[in-house]
């Protein structure tokens, strides 16, 4: 499995630098929000949170297809799921390489978006802890779509569609816990364990439903 | 060891390709599977494999005793498909690697397994700078790295050259002698003694 974890890693490192196009995303994404605002810091600042929010998902789920799609091309994938590990916990450590390699650069690079919209430093740690948090929540249930999608033509499309419902909860806690962070009456534990719940959950649920799929959906 | 296929059928999209298939195959025994194109060579293989869901009928591997292998039979084989299984950006070594530690049971070493297949000098060349014949050769050494008591091979000789070719029947023989199951799509004479014949209509 760690063979697996580091093979996942190094190929989209050094390959197709696939943690540059989420990031390079990122950014387009963050710097656009300020000129559809307009010259309003405060309103800014208030939206920060939910704009970071909403570019790292839409980052995370630009690679996904590429999750499975490469190994089945090249056949790799027939392999992977004839062997006697669990095939849950195959489509676990793909989910987590890629979650590594693409999600984990979007948390660091937080908070120096965040500075760009003018977040306070309160503010930018609790977005980057709620993304550190949230994102893998993404990745598993990204893990899940690309397996349905990964015997479609232009799957790519179709994963982002059945993706995004599905993280709508993660986006809620993620933002909630934020909110209570800076802001004196709201909650922030609460929200925030929700959130670690949400991830748990989908690490165990999406390589679960995604090794079913994968075996279910034979070519 | 006794691999054991009843009755297997596999349907693509509703339709059957491949119906009322049945043979057993004892240790050292080949099977050599030949028919036209499109005749569902490929679709029985992967169905052996596991990679196809059977419609209906069984495929199971037992001890001599009779006693069902534990676990599905597709952890007990080495499936080689029309393509490599190779990552065309990793090194011919690295990849072999790969596949040795995933899937356990290492037999041969990466270096004994290219010394096999005569590509000892290509180990830490990527693996897409390999030509379509080298690059045969490396999936052929991945069936060397771990060890597996069946081998089902698609067309395991595409590409390769006639020397090559020699090695390979070389290496499928004494897989078979050691006591190896094989299940080949082929038109070549893989000089197994105990080799059966199954040709498949159109």
């Amino acid at each position: 499995m760690l063979a697996l974890l580091s093979r996942d890693i190094r190929l989209s490192l050094h390959s197709n630098g696939g943690s540059l196009t989420g990031l390079l995303f990122f950014l387009a994404v963050i710097s656009v929000f300020p000129f559809a605002i307009g010259p309003d810091n405060a309103l800014l600042s208030t939206l920060a949170p939910a704009i970071l929010w909403i570019g790292a998902l839409l980052a995370s789920l630009l690679d996904l297809d590429r999750l499975f799609a490469q190994d089945r091309e090249d056949g790799s994938l027939d392999i992977l799921v004839m062997q006697t590990h669990p095939l849950a916990l195959t489509m676990f450590v793909k989910a987590l390489a890629h979650w590594l390699v693409t999600g984990l650069p979007l948390v660091l690079a937080t908070p120096v978006f965040g500075i760009m919209l003018n977040l306070s430093f309160q503010g930018i740690l609790a977005t980057a802890g709620t993304l550190l948090v949230g994102t893998p929540a993404i990745a598993f249930i990204g893990t899940a779509g690309a397996a349905v999608a990964v015997r479609l033509p232009r799957g790519g499309m179709l994963i982002s569609v059945l993706v995004l419902p599905l993280v709508i909860p993660v986006l809620i806690f993620g933002i909630s816990a934020i909110r209570g962070a800076l802001e004196e009456t709201a909650p922030f534990t609460a929200p925030l364990l929700f959130l670690c719940a949400v991830t748990l959950f989908t690490s165990v649920l999406g390589p679960l439903a995604a090794a079913i799929m994968l075996r279910h959906s034979a070519d | 060891m006794k691999l054991t296929v009843d009755n297997m059928t596999l349907e693509r999209g509703g339709e059957p390709i491949v119906s009322g298939i049945g043979f057993e195959l004892a240790a050292g025994e080949a099977l050599v599977i030949t028919g036209e194109n499109g005749s569902g060579k490929s679709t029985a293989l992967r169905g052996m494999a596991g990679l196809l869901p059977l419609a209906s009928g069984s495929v199971k591997l037992a001890d001599e005793t009779g006693k069902p292998f534990e676990g599905p039979v597709r952890e007990y084989c080495h499936y080689l498909g029309h393509q490599n299984a190779m990552k065309s950006g990793l090194t011919v070594h690295d990849n072999l690697d790969f596949w040795r530690r995933f899937n356990g049971h290492p037999h041969l070493a990466v270096e004994e397994a290219l010394e096999e297949v005569d590509l000892l000098h290509t180990a830490d060349l990527p693996f897409h700078y390999l030509s379509a014949g080298q690059k045969r050769r490396v999936a052929i050494a991945r069936l060397l790295v771990s060890d597996r008591p069946v081998w089902i091979l698609d067309e395991p000789t595409s590409g390769l050259d006639a020397p090559s070719v020699a090695t390979f029947t070389g290496l499928v023989k004494a897989f078979a002698e050691s006591g190896g199951i094989l299940v080949a799509a082929t038109h070549l004479d893989l000089g197994i003694n105990a080799t059966r014949r199954l040709e498949f209509a159109a």
